[in-house]
């Protein structure tokens, strides 16, 4: 028999997760923050030593909080959106608690001192394998959804979403091929400057498919929905989709500028870095420019502020980003703060903003809600998020433009002006604003949860939204 | 040496390139469509989805199409002046090997006159000019600071360089060796050999040999201990060998600690000290015999001043 509601439950299951998780994952980047002032902090216990808390950091906020985010609203949008229900519900569970199992694998092995030394790619091979079975089903859910749907065309957000299940597959297992020698170490199969361009090829996907892509899909369901308002361009939507998805390939090269990579590669990695910035911003203009007709709303409705804020710092680091891969701004800025800033502005400003709008959308009707507990709550976690992304996005940008000019500070007679220690010194007090901004910022997530905690408390679990029968062209 | 194991792959990647980049072209070309007229609305699209989700299909804006055709020409450009299709060098003919060793070479021609002077002089009046010294202060910030401190005070494990106690020695021609070539001081394990008892027993008569506290029965036991396995690079009285770089057990100095318990460590573990060689950390940076004079005359005059 043809089901007639819509499956929520997984879909809740994510949501609530991805609260919990931005909690936990934004607090140890606040220790870490801190960790940066005193040194001391965790009084030399190993397993909260710096080196093992950043990676864990990393995935938590990435993969975690971002992650569950993702799996959310694609199987809430991909259901609503093709009028059918998720298909293949056993499968759908399993990744949700096979997701959760590859979170607590993190968080123990990680702190454990575990790692594979990929950046963002840090899990041991077994745990691999399990993020393999986890997506496999997740793509076997996704897509078979949209083969069941009802609608003719396949909506926007779905061709996004699609292109991020199917790239983060093969960026997975490309980047993770290595020969394990134990239970708990491998080696990548690798080797060499082939080993970091694979790497890097990995990295900047992550935050193109993972970071970029996935969450435009997300902004494409929720502002049109919230905004009351058609997408501004079709022809923008289709443009900007392909080329961005075609072009962010070939851009992780930059990550590599003035290293033992070949010069071809490394301007191959530059020049379509800068051929990345229109595409990129063809999102935020269709965001954007979807909201004509409706921008009184913005005044009353926080959540449209959390959504327009996001694009608008996604088009801040958009253009920040190109603009870094070009070689000459590439060599004051590589591995100053200043790339610490960039990320953040992204991680902060875009993912974590467009992620909270949407759930503040999506968590009462998953509870049988009109809206959630407390619209003044969300205006005012829109408010300390936005300071503390300022907050830390400023400092770091001073603090990195000052460590880089600091660095390649010369005197009259050859010697550096500046020792390691003298410019450490320097970066203290953007460290502290760093440090108030990011507390800021987890500080609005506490609110979340207690505005979350008050709307589900009070609402009931709908497991049974019925799916509306008359297809639509 | 070639970036590519064929010829063939230089190839693939210049066309694959070049068709990326005209394809984008054709592709936004394809997509353009004419401007909206004056108070012409935008198409509304006639597809639904979730109740209320609709497109409209406005053109792709002017201004971003631009931006678009812009970078593209700015790549093409690119890959004609610098490298990045295949083996083609690119007409500046620029390689990053090539604009780090023409930055050396200026660097060279640019500082020489700086340096000549002290090249020529020995490392003790080296010591004594206040120009020489603070070009070393900051040569010393920069490579040596890390593990022996700003204040060239040291670390456990890195030595003190502004007293008078050196493991290889403080004449200028040993500290330049030093520097230059670097240092293993190696202590070997001994904690098997020894044994839990004894290696107390060594312990206690090396905190003899300095005057402190210690146990005389246990100190007394470790005598010919010492005698049969330290003797050999410490010399039988305690004082060290330079040669070595072993340490004099006699004096109040002590790299790694002087506690009972670190002494029982450092036996029973050994120790491996390592200063690296400032020949190979400079590498092909400009000026290096100068660096390597100015930083040795820097050292020198840290403890001839006390």
């Amino acid at each position: 028999m043809e089901a007639t509601t819509y499956n929520y439950k997984v879909v809740r299951q994510f949501a609530i997760m991805t609260v919990v998780w931005g909690i936990v994952g934004m607090l140890v980047g606040v220790i870490l923050a801190a960790q940066l002032i005193w040194p001391d902090l965790t009084f030399g216990i190993e397993w909260l030593s710096y080196g093992r808390l950043r990676p864990l950091h990393t995935n938590a906020v990435i993969f975690a909080f971002g992650g569950s985010g993702l799996f959310a609203v694609s199987y809430y949008i991909v259901q609503r959106t093709c009028q059918t229900r998720l298909w293949a519900a056993p499968l759908a569970a399993f990744t949700f608690w096979g997701w959760m199992a590859v979170i607590v694998l993190a968080a123990v092995t990680l702190p454990l001192g575990y790692t594979s030394s990929k950046e963002y790619a840090e899990l041991e091979w077994p745990i691999d394998l399990l993020i393999t079975a986890v997506w496999v089903a997740y793509a076997l859910v996704f897509f078979g959804t949209i083969v069941k749907r009802k609608t003719k065309h396949i909506y926007v957000s779905n061709w996004f979403f699609g292109a991020y299940i199917l790239t983060i597959a093969i960026l997975h297992i490309v980047n993770s091929m290595e020969l394990p020698v134990t239970l708990t170490k491998s080696y990548s199969m690798y080797a060499g400057v082939q080993d970091a361009m694979v790497q890097w090829w990995y990295g900047h996907n992550a935050v193109g498919f993972f970071l970029t892509t996935a969450f435009l899909g997300m902004m494409y369901y929720f502002i049109p929905k919230q905004a009351g308002r058609p997408i501004y361009s079709y022809r923008l939507s289709v443009v900007h989709f392909w080329s961005l998805n075609f072009i962010y390939m070939w851009a992780g090269p930059h990550h590599l500028q003035y290293t033992a990579l070949p010069d071809w590669a490394q301007s191959l990695g530059m020049v379509f870095s800068l051929m990345l910035l229109a595409p990129s911003w063809g999102g935020m203009m269709n965001g954007i420019m979807t909201l004509s007709g409706a921008w009184h709303k913005l005044r009353t409705d926080p959540i449209l502020k959390f959504l327009v804020t996001a694009l608008s710092f996604y088009g801040m680091s958009t253009f920040e980003g190109p603009m870094m891969s070009i070689k000459t701004v590439n060599a004051l800025s590589h591995y100053t703060e200043w790339t610490i800033g960039h990320v953040h502005s992204g991680a902060l400003g875009w993912v974590a903003m467009i992620t909270i709008g949407s759930m503040y959308y999506l968590i009462p009707r998953l509870f049988g809600r009109e809206s959630m507990y407390s619209t003044k709550l969300i205006e005012w976690h829109f408010w300390w998020s936005t300071i503390g992304v300022v907050l830390y996005i400023a400092s770091m940008w001073i603090a990195g433009v000052a460590q880089g000019l600091m660095w390649r500070a010369a005197n009259a007679d050859g010697t550096l002006t500046y020792s390691f220690a003298q410019v450490l010194n320097t970066m203290y007090p953007f460290y502290g604003i760093r440090l108030a901004g990011g507390a800021l910022f987890f500080s609005g997530m506490l609110l979340m949860a207690y505005n979350v905690w008050q709307t589900v408390r009070a609402g009931r679990v709908v497991n049974d939204a019925p799916i509306p029968q008359a297809v639509h062209a | 040496m070639s970036d590519f194991t064929s010829g063939f792959w230089p190839i693939y990647i210049s066309i694959i390139t070049l068709v990326s980049i005209v394809g984008t072209f054709i592709f936004l070309r394809s997509q353009t469509t004419r401007k909206l007229a004056p108070g012409e609305k935008p198409e509304l699209i006639e597809h639904t989805w979730d109740e209320d989700l609709q497109d409209l299909n406005n053109p792709l804006p002017r201004w971003w199409l631009g931006l678009f055709y812009g970078t593209l020409i700015f790549a093409l450009a690119y890959l004609v002046l610098w490298p990045g299709l295949g083996n083609f060098a690119g007409v500046l003919k620029w390689t990053s090997t090539g604009e780090y060793e023409a930055e050396v070479k200026a660097a060279e021609a640019k500082f020489q006159p700086v340096y000549a002077g002290f090249m020529k002089q020995d490392i003790a009046t080296v010591a004594a000019d206040p120009d020489a010294r603070a070009i070393g202060k900051n040569l010393f910030l920069t490579y040596c600071s890390q593990c022996h401190g700003s204040d060239a005070a040291g670390a456990k494990g890195f030595p003190n360089l502004t007293d008078a106690d050196w493991l290889y020695g403080g004449d200028p021609d040993t500290l330049k060796a030093t520097i230059t070539d670097g240092r293993a001081g190696v202590m070997p394990a001994l904690g098997d050999a020894l044994g839990a008892d004894g290696t107390r027993q060594v312990a206690n008569y090396v905190l003899s040999l300095s005057g402190r506290k210690h146990d005389a029965a246990q100190a007394a036991a470790g005598k010919p201990k010492f005698e049969e396995n330290c003797a050999a690079c410490h010399m039988p009285d305690g004082t060290g060998m330079q040669a070595m770089g072993a340490p004099n057990l006699t004096d109040k100095v002590w790299l790694y600690g002087g506690s009972e318990a670190a002494i029982i460590e450092t036996i029973a573990k050994g120790r491996n000290g390592v200063m690296p060689a400032m020949a190979q950390t400079l590498g092909t940076t400009s000026n290096k015999d100068a660096k390597l004079h100015l930083l040795t005359a820097y050292v020198y005059g840290l403890s001839q001043k006390q």
